[in-house]
């Protein structure tokens, strides 16, 4: 594949839920080692349009093409697929009957083939680096809710993914939570994970977000450099929205 | 219909599993377990002559109810399963199947499904009196077991099997790793009140000439006319059979419950 073809690429897509349209006409292409974050308000389709990547949620027109497969062509094994891609959910989705190491090594040992030794290595370096090493044998109801969803990054990144999405990750946490959370974000992108990204956390974009999207009743209205985007929003909406957030 | 499920699942007409976290020595179970002990062990020693004797004659009928229970639920378990996953399955023909099951069995008293199976069916095909009774209670049990696994599964958040199938588990490994471990602490306490239920309802098969505990009391008492002491030693050696479980199901309950803090 050559280097400037976007790993995710999305193309005209649509997505009804009865009358309403939870996406309209989304399309977005995102290159490898980029990092996108995408605002909006409340049901303005962004949840959707990033489990529409992984196929948590399948699309009713359009295409959606992840590292060169339409993953939604008949006989597509989604499966392997999903394993490039990490996901990261605003209430953790830890494993509660496994152990934090448990919950990283589940995945790689059962769907990477490799060795318990050679995951349970690589997971307490993982848990070294989201700077929770500690916790390696308790079970997830015993971490509070940042250390849980610093656990759920690791999870991911124990299958090696070629990008993460991260849906609203620091929106279920305590203020006083998010910042590590974030922190691990921000080294990640360091990096060079690609990154999408679901987030109101506007420091963050600002750091990180080489390109932002906005959306609003399940249409991309706005993309833009994150500079652009905070000091010369073109849409109304956009206007509106960074108004009542910032 | 979601409704009386719930109710379902938290009364039950077995008895009552313990609370495994009741450290009291005083509790309804204890008092029962040990006024049952109690009452068998005095009237054994006591009067020998019939209690004594009576409980050797029907020992071999308990190996027979526990043997129709044991069977019948390793039967129904599985069929509880596929039900239940039926019940909740997207692919229509499996959702209708199972849910006819479980409507046609739940509308049929299970004395009529054993008479049916063995008087009816069983002349045609030679069926004797235990596989009569092992199938009828198998399918009988299945269909409520199905309700229990459907309330179990459906109990796991959905975003336990979100996370496992965007990590790359296909739906069987979500299932099989992810859900039913979790889903079995909801669904153990209210099997094992099926397993008791069972156990107790086994003593319908008596009709059918199996010799259970029941109606190998019946046929002591047939013998030596003594009806009264024959149905106190049989009601206590089933209550104190049931206890027994519903304590070993409370154990398991706990066990079960590791993670949670
Ligand atoms: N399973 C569903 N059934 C019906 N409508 C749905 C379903 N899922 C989402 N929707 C609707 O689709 C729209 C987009 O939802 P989505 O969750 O993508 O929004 P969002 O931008 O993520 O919102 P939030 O910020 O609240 O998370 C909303 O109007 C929502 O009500
Ligand atoms: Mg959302």
């Amino acid at each position: 594949m050559s280097a400037n073809q976007p790993i995710i690429s999305v193309r005209k897509a649509y997505k009804f839920y009865g009358q309403l349209s939870a996406l309209s006409d989304v399309s977005l292409d995102i290159f490898s080692g980029e990092k996108v974050v995408i605002i909006g308000p409340s049901g303005s389709g962004k949840s959707t349009l990033l489990r529409s990547i992984n196929r948590l949620e399948t699309i009713d027109m359009g295409n959606i093409i992840v590292d060169g497969v339409d993953i939604n062509e008949p006989g597509v094994n989604i499966n392997t697929i999903r394993q490039e891609l990490g996901m990261v959910f605003q209430n953790f989705n830890l494993f509660p009957h496994k152990t934090v190491l448990e919950n990283l090594t589940m995945a790689p040992i059962t769907l990477r083939k490799i060795s318990g030794a050679e995951a349970t290595g690589m997971a307490l370096e993982l848990l070294q680096k989201v700077n929770i090493s500690d916790k390696a044998a308790a079970y997830p109801s015993t971490l509070s809710g940042g250390q849980q969803q610093r656990v759920a990054i690791a999870r991911a990144l124990a299958m090696s993914p070629k990008i993460m999405l991260f849906d609203e990750p620091t929106s279920a946490l305590d203020p006083e939570m998010i910042g590590e959370v974030l922190d691990v974000m921000v080294n990640l992108a360091r990096e060079g994970m690609t990154m999408v990204c679901v987030t109101h956390e506007m420091g963050f974009a600002r750091e990180v977000a080489d390109r932002m999207i906005f959306m609003d009743k399940g249409e991309i209205l706005e993309e833009g450099r994150p500079a652009h985007f905070f000091d010369n929003p073109r849409h109304p909406r956009l206007q509106k929205f960074l108004k009542q957030i910032l | 219909m979601s409704n009386s499920l719930r109710v379902r699942i938290e009364i039950s007409d077995g008895a009552s599993i313990p609370d495994p976290k009741d450290r009291r020595l005083i509790t309804a179970w204890s008092i029962s377990f040990a006024g049952a002990i109690l009452a068998l062990v005095l009237l054994c020693v006591f009067r020998e002559d019939p209690f004594w004797l009576m409980l050797q004659f029907i020992s071999d009928g308990v190996v027979v109810t526990f043997e129709i229970t044991i069977l019948a639920i390793l039967v129904s378990i599985p069929l509880g399963l596929i039900t239940g996953l039926g019940r909740l399955s997207g692919i229509r023909a499996f959702n209708l199947l199972a849910s006819t099951y479980v409507e046609v069995i739940r509308g049929i008293p299970l004395l009529v499904q054993l008479f049916f199976l063995y008087y009816g069916l069983g002349k045609f095909f030679g069926l004797g009196g235990i596989p009569a009774a092992v199938i009828a209670m198998s399918f009988c049990y299945g269909a409520y077991m199905g309700e229990v696994f459907r309330a179990g599964i459906s109990a796991v958040p959905k975003g336990q099997s979100e996370a496992a199938r965007s990590l790359g588990f296909n739906k069987a490994q979500t299932l099989l790793m992810v859900i039913m471990p979790q889903a079995w602490r909801t669904i153990l306490p209210p099997i094992g009140n099926e397993f008791i239920a069972m156990l107790k309802d086994t003593s319908l098969v008596s009709i059918l000439a199996v010799a259970d505990i029941l109606r190998r009391g019946t046929e002591y008492a047939g013998r030596y006319f003594n009806y009264f002491e024959t149905y106190t030693l049989i009601a206590l050696v089933y209550l104190i059979i049931t206890l027994l479980l519903s304590k070993g199901v409370s154990f398991m309950e706990a066990r079960l419950n590791y993670y949670e803090r």
